[in-house]
């Protein structure tokens, strides 16, 4: 069995190797996905990414913070099956707002350099999502837990 | 395309697209050696046809469910077995099936072949590793031919190609296979000639049995054996062999009989034919430029190549490489047989005697040293019998190997297992254990007094009939507490027994289980009718002896435990006085030997430490969801009952999954109880697949780290259809 320290270095891995995620947002039961681009902190306490305010998953989130974010290594062939790693994130979202939100654009940008003017713009909001548990799953059918003590 | 080229189309560069048998071959033809007719199916063929039947994505699949690191040579048997149960199913395309057919028939007009594995790595790499992959002898009309095609294509992920995939190079997306089809040369004699000895490189050797070559390669006919000198082409030595059998030709596929009694006093080779098969090996290695192992056969006074290929030598296998042990278990039907009257007329009989002898030893009147000498003796004993056990009895489990491999042959199922329903609801030693349980179970569950009395501990005056009983119980199979062989520490206490008893007796445990024996007839009416004259003679006793070799898996550890249990009363009594000493319940001073002999005695195995719940930097693990194998079908849900010690099965309850490292038969007697079974060690036929099987139980084996990722009560579903364990409940 993997380690505590190999598995979160697998997933900082993954979270760097990859650039988009997609976020799912809820309102009145209704699920609802979109695809974001992400960064994740090192500790793997905290994911951010950043959306316009005018979407639908912003106007969900207003609604009900709980997020469920999926990053994955999948490349559309055959071999993603057993080569693939995906990483389903549980967590609660806050939107990040004066000083604050400028350290956060500069970790975001430095990961996501060409979204500089969008995620600039005052009608974007940058969302910070508290993780809480990550489900990591291997060899297709193979998932771990690992729960945020908090 | 050309999806079968005739050996006399092969040039030197289609060596990647034909293999190393078929190069050798064609090549041989050319240099003016006399060679069998020969096509050649070529690799690009095999490619296609894993990409077409999408089988290329499944054999990835199912080589990735689990890292090989992580699967015991059984998980890997068994993925080689699923694999070689989709070749059978998928049929070859017809546009080359067609093909196929049409030079097979043109080049054979239905005489019988050949069908060998030609893999395009054999000249090198894996020829050091002789045997990975499958040939076919005395195959007759293009339909046969065709199925076996599929067979040798199978064998490229056979579990010993699988065990040396390393050294082999076996890749998915890049390995196929070729296949030789040869005309079948029904030689008087046969052998293998290596022009240069790997043991002396101024010596050649032969060897040769009467027959087909066949008996010779796989071990089970004993060959002559001739050393010869290369510079003079002289013999320096021949040593005859006790000839009894030979391998002939059958209606179809091959046969071993005995060999006509005139025969069994001559050498098959006079030395004018020794020193002519030499010379073809030394002429072979001329040509090749390389000294070669040379496969032939007499034909009349004809000698003909079958096959040659470079000798290469094996590197030395490193300590602790069991992969050689592990390809011996192997046995050719015959071999089994032989191994059946063995144990059957041998083995069993003596081992039930040794025991009983032991038994009947009254311990308390030996002196202390005579008792030292006794657990040395007893210590001995048992050791014996578990060397005879690797030795012998393990080997025979292969019987249920062979059968399975030989009912998919015929029957092509759905569910690579379903042989097993076959074997199924044999007298097993265990089940009359577990009986003679469910029978004490039932006399608590119909007194309610007695298991009021048992539940408060009371054994004194309880029906004496009962108490009768359960002595017969505790003589025959022990009181459960000891119930795991593999220890000597091991303390009896009728306690753990009474409170199974009260588990039992407070639920009927499922019948469920009982309805394969209804499928049994079906199946084995639908087995049978595939074969008919002499070949239905031989399924039916392929049957009986898959049937024998099933029952002994279990069998064997109940004798043995028998044996060990007599290794165990001595290591008690030794115990018992010292333990007197030391308590100053007895003056007697205990004699150095005997403290020395229990000191020495091999300590229980260590179990993984439980799982460690702990946080470490605020990040805690839990398993969510584990691949296995899939090993007994069915969908359980239940609360995990972790055995990490004997003496937890005491605890076993009701409804609970059963999580252990590996399922003893001498533990079987919980699993009635269980409604799941999960195993760390995997294999479709191990005990507790085997068991869970017989009782209807879905079952996942081969579960990493099972006995610590799991926790006493955690809610667990056992998915044994897929092979999956999920841990917890659904919410997040």
């Amino acid at each position: 069995m993997e380690t505590s320290v190999e598995i979160q270095n697998r997933l900082r891995n993954l979270f760097e190797s990859q650039k988009l995620a997609v976020v799912a947002t809820q309102t009145g039961g209704q699920p609802y996905a979109s695809l974001v681009a992400f960064v994740a902190t090192a500790d793997l306490r905290h994911i951010f990414f950043v959306t316009a305010r005018t979407t639908r998953k912003f106007s969900n989130l207003i609604l009900d913070s709980r997020v469920a974010i999926l990053v994955n290594s999948s490349v559309n062939l055959e071999s993603d099956f057993h080569e693939a790693v995906s990483i389903t994130v549980t967590g609660i979202a806050d939107e990040i707002m004066d000083h604050e939100r400028q350290d956060i654009l500069n970790l975001y940008l430095a990961k996501h350099p060409y979204l500089e003017e969008f995620a600039k713009s005052p009608s974007c909001a940058v969302i910070r999502v508290a993780a809480r548990s990550y489900y990591l799953v291997q060899n297709f059918q193979n998932v771990m837990e690992f729960h945020i003590d908090r | 395309m050309s999806w079968i080229i005739s050996a006399e189309h092969i040039r030197q560069a289609d060596g990647p697209r034909v293999g190393g048998k078929g190069l050798a071959l064609a090549l041989l033809a050319r240099g003016g050696f006399a060679v069998p007719k020969t096509l050649c199916v070529t690799s690009e063929t095999y490619q296609e046809y894993v990409s077409r039947t999408g089988l290329r994505e499944r054999i990835i699949l199912e080589l990735n469910r689990k890292a090989f690191k992580d699967m015991r040579w059984e998980e890997i048997w068994d993925c080689a077995t699923r694999i070689r149960n989709m070749f059978l199913r998928k049929p070859i395309p017809d546009e080359i099936s067609n093909q196929l057919k049409d030079a097979i028939h043109s080049a054979f007009k239905g005489k019988a072949v050949v069908v060998r594995s030609s893999a395009p790595e054999e000249d090198d790499a894996a020829s050091s590793f002789a045997g990975l992959h499958e040939s076919y002898v005395n195959i007759q009309g293009t339909d046969a031919i065709l199925e076996h095609i599929a067979k040798v294509w199978a064998s490229l992920w056979s579990d010993a190609a699988l065990l040396y995939r390393q050294e082999i190079g076996l890749d998915v997306k890049k390995s196929a296979m070729a296949v030789v089809i040869q005309e079948i040369v029904v030689g008087d004699k046969s052998g293998v000639a290596f022009s240069k000895s790997p043991n002396d490189t101024s010596q050649g050797v032969i060897e040769s049995v009467y027959g087909l070559n066949q008996g010779l390669v796989d071990g089970t006919v004993e060959p002559d054996r001739w050393i010869l000198d290369r510079r003079k082409k002289t013999i320096i030595s021949h040593t005859p062999a006790e000839r009894k059998h030979w391998m002939i030709a059958a209606e179809s596929g091959v046969q071993l009989v005995a060999l006509p009694e005139k025969m069994t006093h001559l050498p098959p080779l006079n030395t004018n034919e020794a020193c002519h098969v030499f010379e073809l090996a030394l002429k072979a290695e001329k040509y090749f430029k390389s000294p070669q192992d040379l496969e032939w056969t007499y034909r009349k006074r004809d000698l003909v190549v079958l096959q040659s290929r470079p000798i290469t030598t094996l590197s030395p296998q490193k300590n602790g490489d069991k992969r050689s042990w592990y390809l011996s278990l192997h046995r050719s039907f015959e071999n089994l047989k032989l191994l059946r009257q063995k144990i059957e007329h041998q083995l069993i009989p003596a081992m039930i005697t040794a025991a009983d002898v032991l038994a009947c030893q009254e311990l308390t009147e030996l002196s202390d040293q005579e008792l030292a000498v006794e657990i040395n003796r007893r210590w001995k004993i048992n050791q014996k019998w578990t060397n005879i056990y690797w030795e012998e009895f393990i080997p025979y489990a292969h019987g249920v190997r062979l059968f399975g491999q030989i009912y998919n042959d015929a029957v092509h199922p759905e569910d690579p297992y379903e042989f097993i329903d076959l074997l199924t609801r044999t007298e097993m030693a265990s089940l009359e254990r577990n009986q003679m349980l469910a029978d004490l179970a039932s006399e608590v569950r119909n007194h309610p007094a007695l298991a009021k009395a048992l539940s408060a501990g009371q054994t004194e005056g309880l029906d004496p009939q009962f108490l009768e009983a359960v002595d017969r119980f505790v003589e025959k199979f022990g009181d459960l507490t000891c119930a795991v062989t593999g220890g000597t520490q091991c303390e009896q206490a009728p306690g753990s027994l009474y409170k199974i008893l009260l588990e039992m007796a407070a639920h009927t445990p499922s019948e469920t289980g009982r309805q394969t024996s209804k499928n049994k007839d079906a199946l084995q009416e639908k087995f049978l009718s595939i074969f008919e004259g002499e070949k239905k003679k031989t399924a039916v006793e392929l049957l009986d002896l898959a049937r024998s070799s099933y029952q002994l898996r279990d069998d064997d550890n109940i004798y043995l435990g028998r044996i060990e249990s007599q290794l165990l009363a001595a290591v008690r009594e030794a115990r018992q006085r010292i333990d007197a000493y030391h308590h100053r319940q007895s003056n007697k001073k205990i004699a150095a030997e005997l403290i020395q002999v229990v000191e020495n005695l091999d300590h229980r195995p260590q179990f993984q430490p439980p799982h460690k719940q702990t946080p470490d930097d605020g990040f805690v693990i839990q398993a969510r969801q584990l691949i296995g194998q899939p090993a007994g079908p069915g969908l359980a849900k239940g609360p995990a009952r972790v055995i990490q010690h004997t003496a937890d099965l005491a605890d076993f309850k009701y409804g609970e999954i059963l999580i252990c490292d590996a399922v003893d038969p001498n533990m079987t007697f919980v699993v009635p109880l269980a409604a799941g079974v999960v195993e760390r060690r995997g294999g479709m036929l191990i005990h507790g697949a085997i068991i869970a099987r017989e009782y209807g139980l879905p079952c996942v084996t081969g579960i990493p780290d099972a006995t610590t990722l799991i926790r006493n009560g955690d809610e667990v579903t056992v998915d044994g259809y897929l092979g999956i364990v999920t841990i917890g409940s659904s919410e997040l």
